[in-house]
């Protein structure tokens, strides 16, 4: 797997210390071996350092998954709730709470099957809150059933024959419903996701960041991929394009792969300070 | 060759952490590392180039490399 | 001193005065009959206050908002009916097990499903006691008056302030949509409850520290960086299978309540001394019951009614203690018996239930006739 052209020059000469954010004897996490969450979890630290915020006024949400364990690691404000419901948890934090920064952790069924309602309501109201989609296609919490972004044909422990539904593009879907942000990362592309939710962190709106990530225990082991390593050579590194390339790549190397990168930003009235706006027109009165 | 890349960087392995997924091992660009048993260890040092992809791709805050 | 305002208003409206008055900052709903007037109350005039309303796209997602509003520091309150109440039962439980002081107004109809959105019920009383899965503490107050839902409203903001605990307000369609004259309180008049903050260095906070009855609890973004999960926690707020913390945790939600019913027990009676025949009654019903025990006593009957405007917990003390030379408790609800079960628990008399699912309130000749039997 290992190229020698992939060896670039050394950038970073000390390591990053994620123990400023993690709360103190919570590791090891629960993730299984391989998981990408952990992965994303460490980008994501990264983009806060970078972003400036204060332990203080993060407030992070989640709901019920592997993903929504994330709250319980870091030193935030952090709220743990219940199944597909982190997003209206966080609208009450923010909208009560404005000067925070809320950042849902949500999984692809937390966020999309039973929270899917919430998810299209929170981006039409342009609530300033980033959300993260760990997307890896599977249930793993309860054991490997298929979700709204398992791929049509892959196994589960609840589509055995092959799964005959059709997925959801979680990107599409917040870009319709009127997220001003989106993108979509990998846990695999480590840096650019990085950079991708710095951005999201940086922008006045609703975010959704998908993060393709790997479950090899569950997604893994029923599509007989063999290793980690391998599900993020194949779904997270050749099963995507970034779109700073898309336009430069034949048809034929785009074709069935996911656009990485930021996928949508536009400027729209956020809700709170709309909200702000209304309380200063009518206060008094 | 630059004195710093000469210099010999330091790999520190939580082997507590480690939970044996080989992301770093297979991704590594030279070859630095192995899997020796259920944890990942250290074969050629010498090869490393500091890139810390393994840190940034390690699921379990298990490996980071330093100067 | 200024004259007090009065105003002709509905139960509904009086609802949404009295979250006002109680401190209310945040309101999180959907539209539902019968209750949609307290929404709609409260869009016009929480900003005007500086308080939030937002209209979510569900019950569900009105509960969780409130809860989440709740832990940054603002007193919060949803209202629903019915099938919007069925829809709030795991938030409600999210509540009670995390300790989220929050109000949640059930303003009752005819059900099941979708049922009789315009008539009066009171079939919602059992599911506010056990709607919500597991174990769990409940406090429910049931006013039955326009001005008493006013009042209810501020008191159930106290308790849950107090308690660290949701509370609900049940009425039902009868007083939430009847006009009735109301004295709007007087700032400093009615006695208005903040919950209690922590006073430790964040570094030693335990929000769910056991050493307290009632742990303080800090708002979101406050220096005190805490853990809330509705899994079973240990006292740091923390995620815990330990067996002996597990039951310890949920004995302790369940103990705050248990320990200060006399604090948190409302009734009132009416020529219960000495009565031979009670009735037993909570909100709009308990209006018929009062007429009723009035007209009885002028024909000589021995009649007493004992009103709760605590439900849950329920007051086993009054009851018993009003029963005590009792031949009879009469039991009206609009429903097909639900707290008739309680009452029958708890009395050696004989008990009687009139019921009423027809969408009509059950009038005083009704009740007259049951009580006037045991005379």
């Amino acid at each position: 797997m290992s190229t020698a052209a992939a060896v670039k020059k050394p950038k970073i000469s000390v390591p990053f210390d994620y123990s400023k954010y993690l709360r103190k004897g919570k590791l090891p996490h629960i993730w299984c071996p391989g998981c990408g969450h952990g992965i994303v979890l460490k980008s994501l630290l990264r983009a806060i350092e970078k972003s400036g915020l204060s332990k203080d006024d993060i407030c992070m949400v989640s709901g019920i998954g592997c993903s929504s364990r994330t709250p319980g690691y870091v030193d935030f404000n952090t709220l743990h709730t219940l199944h597909g419901r982190a997003l209206s948890y966080a609208t009450g934090v923010k909208l009560a709470k404005p000067e925070m920064k809320v950042i849902v952790v949500t999984g692809d069924g937390d966020a999309l099957a039973i929270g899917g309602n919430h998810f299209i309501h929170t981006c039409r109201r342009n609530i300033d809150m980033t959300i993260l989609v760990y997307s890896n296609a599977i249930y793993g919490m309860t054991g490997g059933q298929f979700s709204p972004t398992t791929p049509s044909g892959s196994y589960s422990t609840t589509s055995r024959y092959g799964n005959i539904e059709p997925v959801f593009d979680c990107c599409e879907l917040a870009k319709a419903s009127g997220a001003t942000f989106v993108a979509r990362g990998t846990a695999y592309h480590v840096q650019e996701l990085e950079r991708i939710i710095l951005e999201s962190l940086k922008h006045k709106g609703t975010s959704v960041v998908e993060i393709l990530d790997s479950c090899p225990v569950y997604y893994g082991r029923l599509n007989k991929m063999k290793s980690a390593s391998q599900m993020m050579e194949l779904i997270e590194k050749n099963g995507t394009v970034s779109v700073k390339q898309v336009d430069k790549l034949p048809p034929e190397k785009v074709q069935g792969k996911l656009l990485r990168g930021i996928l949508h930003k536009e400027d729209r009235p956020e809700y709170c300070e709309e909200y702000q706006k209304l309380i200063d027109r009518v206060s008094g009165k | 060759m630059t004195e710093a890349a000469k210099k010999l960087p330091r790999i520190v392995i939580q082997e507590k952490l480690c939970k044996g997924c080989s992301i770093c091992v297979d991704f590594c660009p030279t070859n630095v590392l192995e899997m020796r048993g259920p944890v990942v260890a250290v074969k050629n040092l010498e090869a490393c180039t500091r890139c810390q992809l393994c840190d940034l791709r390690c699921p379990d805050f298990a490996i980071q490399v330093f100067d | 001193m200024a004259e007090k305002k009065k105003l002709f208003m509905q139960g509904n409206e009086a609802c949404a005065e009295g979250a006002l008055y109680a401190g209310c900052r945040f309101y999180a709903g959907y539209p539902i009959t019968p209750s949609t007037e307290i929404a709609e109350y409260l869009s016009r005039t929480l900003p005007r206050v500086g308080g939030k309303f937002i209209q979510m796209e569900d019950e569900i997602a009105s509960i969780s908002a409130i809860a989440g509003a709740s832990l940054a520091g603002l007193k919060s309150m949803t209202a629903t009916s019915g099938p919007g109440f069925s829809l709030k039962q795991e938030g409600l439980g999210y509540a009670c097990m995390a300790e989220i002081p929050c109000v949640i107004v059930d303003v009752m109809r005819g059900g099941p499903s979708t049922g009789y959105p315009t008539g009066p019920s009171q079939s919602d009383v059992m599911q506010a006691k056990w709607g919500t899965h597991g174990d769990h503490p409940v406090i429910a107050v049931t006013p039955a008056y326009v001005q008493e839902i006013l009042h209810e409203t501020v008191r159930a903001f106290n308790l849950s302030e107090k308690y660290r605990t949701p509370v609900l307000i049940l009425f039902d369609e009868i007083v939430g949509h009847m006009r009735e004259p109301v004295m709007l309180p007087e700032e400093g008049e009615l006695e208005v409850i903040d919950r209690e903050k922590p006073t430790c260095p964040p570094e030693e906070y335990l929000p769910y520290d056991a050493g307290y009855e009632i742990p303080p609890l800090a708002a979101f973004g406050e220096g005190y960086r805490f853990h809330v999960t509705g899994l079973n926690h240990k006292d740091d707020g923390f995620p815990t299978n330990d067996p002996e913390m597990i039951q310890e945790g949920i004995k302790r939600i369940i103990r705050k309540i248990d320990n200060n019913k006399e604090d948190i027990w409302k009734n009132e009676e009416h020529y219960i001394d000495g009565a031979e025949v009670v009735v037993f009654a909570y909100g709009s019903t308990a209006r018929s019951a009062k007429y009723a025990v009035r007209e009885l006593r002028k024909k000589g009957v021995k009649a007493g009614l004992l009103r709760a405007l605590t439900l849950w917990p329920f007051p086993d003390e009054a009851l018993k203690d009003a029963c005590q030379k009792a031949r009879a408790v009469v039991v009206p609800e609009l429903n097909l018996g639900q707290i008739v079960y309680e009452v029958e628990r708890l009395v050696d008399c004989h008990v009687e239930g009139i019921y009423r699912v027809d969408g009509e309130p059950i009038n005083p000749m009704q009740i007259m006739e049951a009580m006037e039997k045991y005379s």
